[in-house]
Formats: structure tokens, C-alpha cells, sequence
């Protein structure tokens, strides 16, 4: 057996000396269980890593807060990341996080506010809902049965999300806050691991949650929820994980970082063709990735969501995007948004450094370097003033050809990355 | 053991006794390990050790419990609930930091590849908290090589029927006894640098093609 060990261990040697001899570098990511892992999973199994030289080496782990640790002791050198962790980290709040930066955004959208069915039927019944609502009729209903529980003397709603620096946070905070509902007063808001959400909504111990796919859709095939509110939604355009970077490796390695994001962008290409979504549904399906039924996956990434009640199938555009419109540009007004809602929420206190530092958490200028030359269509701008496009719009770039798609917030707030504080002022319900 | 009375060892370093018994909480899905955990702590003079195994409402159950510290296994998606708590709120009055000590990153490199982090609720000094975290790195390890031990075992035996399985197969097919079919697949198991069980997966194999 001591024989067989060393035999073993001979094994990953020789393919380290093989790699060395093909010029290959092994760069090792962790993700989570989540379909917008999709691009690093693609970029590593479809070949577009190693057409980049790069041995991409994923590990699946059970929570961000493994992630955050594998990245400050240097097991991994990048991540499927929360963008909120990428700005934190800059911002130095939280717990202890080693310098990262986000020069890739890993796609749009893709998050939903699902409710337990026992909440839906009261929504529905209070305000003669038929499920295709918008986001604030909705609220509006939500506000009221809030009000009546405590009126009536009964416990607060509950509502999970996933981390407290993630965008679901920010993104059911925001609708919450929209209808009137104050996310810390009114209702009782916790962090809840995704894959434990369908249980704890069946259990009762939860009365709605935001969460990635495949958790919501997973809860409606379940019988035991509906999607009332996909963050396509709240805002058309949702920044969702980025390729969070040790900025120290980042440094050292500038080259295997390129090849990456070229890897990644290739990668975005192919997840973004709906002629490749089957294979796709495929390759996310997997044992050592989602371990869930395609079928169930393949809906997902068509936006086939179930509306509340089941009568009304309609595929919600733009449910997810990998690709178009400039989807994987880590814009800094989104990473800059991700601040005003930390300050909004009490997170961090306002101050321009903080501002400064947020923006450089996110890093255009890589983008840019590492994928000059490949005839990508890129912005001109590195940030744009967020929920102004009402249509899918041309805008200035470097082909002259980049279509933005709409990216309106639901409320017709704008956000302007140059009056961040005028914009926090605006909102009624802040921490 | 090194840590035979961690606690009491503690007290002697401090030169007062002041009564230093932590309440630790261990938070592990996987029963066996949790409780290797709580008898090398019980053992080291620890008297106050909780356990929790229930997924739902976490931060709840340990606002109840109160600990001083906290243990939770890497695997367990709950780490993040954890991180809720790295913010004062209404919910918890007692902020937690995670066991991060810049002077030894070592242990906290060895936290990590033993399977476990180590959180540290209010100001509870990060020297007190270290032989309770080596303790429970070196429980990890043994339930690390418990588990080892009962996946080879495991596999020992899968192998002991394969070979078992192809050297019947040898007997039948090539008029052989026991020892000479044996004796076969270690020869062409040390020809080719394989496994004896590899060999008699071959054998099996073959056999499955022809019948």
C-alpha cells in the first residue's frame, strides 16, 4: 500500500513536469454550486483554458466563506466570486480578506426573490394577485401582509440571503425597502446557505429568500414555492459574480492572468450561443458540478420560470446573461453601486477613500490589456451612469458595434457613480 | 497525549487561577467526528462543550448557547451564517472574529488543511484560545485517519474479491491451482508496474468480453 502511495503521488509529479514541458500553467479556482459558475466550469472542460496554455484546476467548495479562506492562505489563485467580496476586500470590512480584485464580471442577472407557497396564496388572496405582477405591485401586497402580522401581534416574515456583502442581500433589500418595508425593522432577514433554502422554506423557518439558480427553480419544481420577482426585474441588468483575483497573484503573474480571462471570454462566447444551452444544461449537471437533473437546468438558462400559481409560462428575458452587452465588462459604477448599498445598509461608513478604493476593486484597464487584439467589442467608458438605458442602445466603443441592453431599475432610480451621495440621500429607508 | 490537561495547563501559565473554562461549540453534520471532538476536549479538562448538528436557525441556536468559541467543519455550508455574525446586530450582541493570528499563520494553515476553523466570540484572548484550537486540529487529524484507515479497508476488501473473483476465473480457464493462478496475476502485475487488483480487473474484464 506504502508502494501504491508513492506510485500515486509519482503520477501527479510526472503530469506537473509534462505541464512545465507544454509551457501549460496550472491556475486553481474555487467555485460554488451555483449555475453561474457556468463560465469557469466551460472555460475548463470545453478546452478554452488550454487553448490559453492554462491547466485550469476547479475545486467546489461548501461556502464563500471557504473561498475567502482558501484565497487569503494562497490555495487558490482566483474564484467564482460575490462581486460584494471584491469590494470589501478594498474596503477592508468583515472578516479578514486578503487584497482581491475583480477584472472580469462572470455574467448578469440570475438571482430571484422566491416566496414559500403559504405567503403566495395570502399575497394573492390580499391583493387579488394573478402572478404576473411586476416587482412593485408585488412589494405593495408584501407591505400590506407585513403590516397586518403586526397588527396583528404575529411574528416577522423571515427572508434568507446568502452573505452579508452578496448582491442578493443588496438586491432584496432594495425591493423590501421600495414597498416601504424596512429590511431590519420590519421582517427578520438572515443568511441562509443556498443549497439549505428549499428546506428551510419548506420547514417553515423561512417565508421567502433570494438566491441564485438553481436554488429558486429547484423550490417551484418542489411544489414548495414560487418566483415572484427575478432580479432581471429589480434591475435589468444586474452585476452578478465577477472572477475574483488575488491582487498579489494578479501582479505575479500578469501573462496566466490574460490567458484566463481570454479562457473566460471564449468561454462566455460559447455559454452565451443558445445553439450550445443543452450541452451546457450537460456540463453544469455533472456530479462534480451541480449534480442536478439538465432538463431542470436547460429551463433555467432559457428563463423558463414558472409564474406564481403555475398558470403562466413565459420565459423571463434575460433570466441569465453570459455574453451580450458587454456582459463580462467589470463596469466600476457597478462595483461602485455595490458601495452605495454598503453605506446605505451601514456596512461601512461614507468617505471618499472608500469610494476610491471600491472603484479599484474592480479592474477594466486587465480586461482591456488581456483581451486587446482579440477583436472583442469593448465600452469606451469604464463606468456608465446604471439604469439609464430604457432599450437595448449603441454605445461608444472600440469596434463602433456594442449594443448595451436595457438596464433600468424597477423604481426608474438612476445611479450616477459621480453623485454617489446625492443617491444614498434619495432613499427614505436606510440603516 | 501532549494536551492532557490543556485547561488546567492554562491556568498554571497564567499563575492565577481565574477559572477559565470556555463554553465551545462544535458545529459538525458529521456525528462521529463531533464526537472525537468533544471527548479529546472533555479529556484536556474542558467541561463545557456543546454540540450542534441542526441545520436550520443557527444563529438563533448559538445566540442560546453563548459560546466563547466556536469549531465549525469545513464542509459545512454554514460557515457563512457564521459570517453574519462578524457584524454587531440586533440579532447578536456579542461580536465573533474568526481565529486569524497573523503571528502563526501556520495553525491557522493547519485549521485549515485538518478541516476546520476556529471562531472566537467577544474579546476572549487569541492565547487562550490556541491549545483548544490545537487540540481539535489534532481530533481532526484522527477522524481524518480513522477515515483513511476505513476507506482503505473498504477498498482492501473490494480488491480481496476481485482478486479472489479473477483467479478463479485463471483456475477454470487455464486448468491452474490456486497458487500457480495466483502466482500468475503477481507476475504480470510486477511486469507491468500494476496493481495486483488492476490485473485481476483486467482478467475480469476479458471474461466479461468473451462470455
Amino acid at each position: 500500500m506504502l508502494v501504491d502511495h508513492l506510485r500515486g503521488q509519482g503520477t501527479e509529479a510526472d503530469e506537473d513536469e509534462s505541464n512545465a514541458a507544454e509551457g501549460m500553467r496550472t491556475v486553481r479556482a474555487g467555485f460554488i454550486q451555483l449555475i453561474d459558475c457556468a463560465l469557469l466550469l466551460v472555460a475548463a472542460e470545453k478546452g478554452f483554458a488550454r487553448n490559453q496554455n492554462i491547466n485550469l484546476e476547479l475545486s467546489r467548495e461548501a461556502s464563500w466563506a471557504n473561498i475567502r479562506d482558501k484565497l487569503n492562505l494562497g490555495h487558490f489563485d482566483c474564484a467564482h466570486l460575490l462581486a460584494g467580496m471584491a469590494v470589501a476586500s478594498q474596503l477592508k470590512v468583515g472578516n479578514p480578506m486578503v487584497s482581491v480584485i475583480a477584472p472580469m464580471s462572470l455574467g448578469l442577472n440570475g438571482n430571484a426573490i422566491t416566496v414559500s407557497t403559504a405567503l403566495w396564496e395570502k399575497m394573492a388572496g390580499l391583493g387579488g394577485l394573478s402572478g404576473s405582477e411586476g416587482p412593485k405591485e408585488m412589494g405593495a401586497v408584501l407591505a400590506q401582509v407585513v403590516a397586518n402580522r403586526n397588527l396583528a401581534g404575529e411574528a416577522p416574515l423571515s427572508f434568507g440571503m446568502v452573505y452579508p456583502y452578496s448582491s442578493h442581500n443588496y438586491e432584496l433589500r432594495y425591493w423590501l425597502a421600495e414597498a416601504g418595508i424596512h429590511p431590519d425593522r420590519d421582517v427578520r432577514l438572515s443568511v441562509v446557505p443556498p443549497s439549505y433554502m428549499p428546506d428551510c422554506l419548506d420547514s417553515g423557518h423561512l417565508d421567502g429568500f433570494c438566491v441564485g439558480e438553481p436554488w429558486n427553480s429547484l423550490s417551484v419544481a418542489a411544489g414548495i414555492g414560487w418566483v415572484i420577482v427575478p432580479t432581471s426585474a429589480l434591475w435589468r441588468a444586474s452585476p452578478e459574480k465577477v472572477l475574483g483575483v488575488r491582487t498579489e497573484w494578479a501582479e505575479s503573474h500578469p501573462d496566466a492572468l490574460d490567458g484566463l480571462i481570454r479562457a473566460l471570454k471564449a468561454a462566455a462566447t460559447w455559454a452565451g450561443n443558445a445553439d450550445n444551452r443543452d450541452e451546457l444544461a450537460q456540463l453544469l449537471a455533472r456530479p462534480n458540478a451541480l449534480n442536478l437533473p439538465a432538463d431542470l437546468i436547460r429551463k433555467i438558462l432559457a428563463g423558463e420560470i414558472l409564474r406564481p400559481g403555475g398558470l403562466d409560462f413565459t420565459a423571463v428575458e434575460d433570466y441569465i446573461v453570459f455574453d451580450k452587452g458587454a456582459a463580462t465588462f467589470p463596469w466600476r459604477s457597478q462595483a461602485l453601486w455595490f458601495y452605495s448599498q454598503m453605506v446605505r445598509w451601514g456596512q461601512v461608513e461614507p468617505s471618499a477613500e472608500g469610494e476610491e478604493a471600491s472603484a479599484g476593486s474592480y479592474r477594466p484597464d486587465i480586461y482591456r490589456r488581456a483581451l486587446a487584439g482579440t477583436g472583442t467589442t469593448m465600452p469606451s467608458a469604464n463606468a456608465k451612469v446604471e439604469g439609464a438605458l430604457v432599450e437595448a442602445t449603441a454605445v461608444g466603443s472600440n469596434s463602433g458595434r456594442l449594443y448595451l441592453g436595457p438596464d433600468i431599475f424597477f423604481d426608474g432610480r438612476r445611479f450616477d457613480p459621480d453623485a454617489i451621495e446625492a443617491y444614498i440621500a434619495g432613499f427614505d429607508i436606510h440603516s | 497525549m501532549l494536551y492532557c490537561n490543556a485547561a488546567l495547563l492554562l491556568r498554571c501559565n497564567e499563575g492565577v487561577v481565574i477559572g477559565f473554562d470556555p463554553h465551545i461549540l462544535i458545529i459538525d453534520e458529521n456525528l462521529v467526528r463531533a464526537a472525537i471532538l468533544e471527548d479529546g476536549l472533555r479529556e484536556a479538562g474542558f467541561e463545557r462543550v456543546s454540540m450542534l448538528s441542526k441545520r436550520v436557525d443557527l444563529l438563533r441556536q448559538i445566540v442560546d448557547i453563548d459560546p466563547d468559541v466556536i469549531f465549525i467543519d469545513l464542509e459545512n455550508p454554514n460557515r457563512d451564517v457564521l459570517e453574519q455574525m462578524f457584524q454587531v446586530s440586533r440579532a447578536v450582541h456579542r461580536p465573533v472574529a474568526m481565529f486569524v493570528d497573523e503571528s502563526d499563520a501556520e495553525r491557522t494553515e493547519a485549521a485549515m488543511r485538518a478541516g476546520v476553523s476556529a471562531y472566537i466570540v467577544n474579546d476572549l484572548r487569541k492565547e487562550r484560545v490556541k491549545p483548544i484550537l490545537d487540540m481539535t486540529i489534532s481530533r481532526f487529524h484522527v477522524f481524518n485517519q480513522l477515515q483513511e484507515e476505513l476507506e482503505k479497508t473498504k477498498q482492501e476488501l473490494v480488491d480481496r474479491k476481485l482478486i479472489d473473483r479473477a483467479k478463479g476465473i485463471l483456475m477454470s480457464r487455464h486448468q491452474l491451482s490456486e497458487d500457480d493462478a495466483f502466482a500468475l496475476m503477481r507476475k504480470s502485475a510486477m511486469d507491468a508496474k500494476q496493481r495486483l487488483s488492476d490485473v485481476a480487473r483486467r482478467v475480469l474484464q476479458t471474461s466479461d468480453h468473451e462470455s
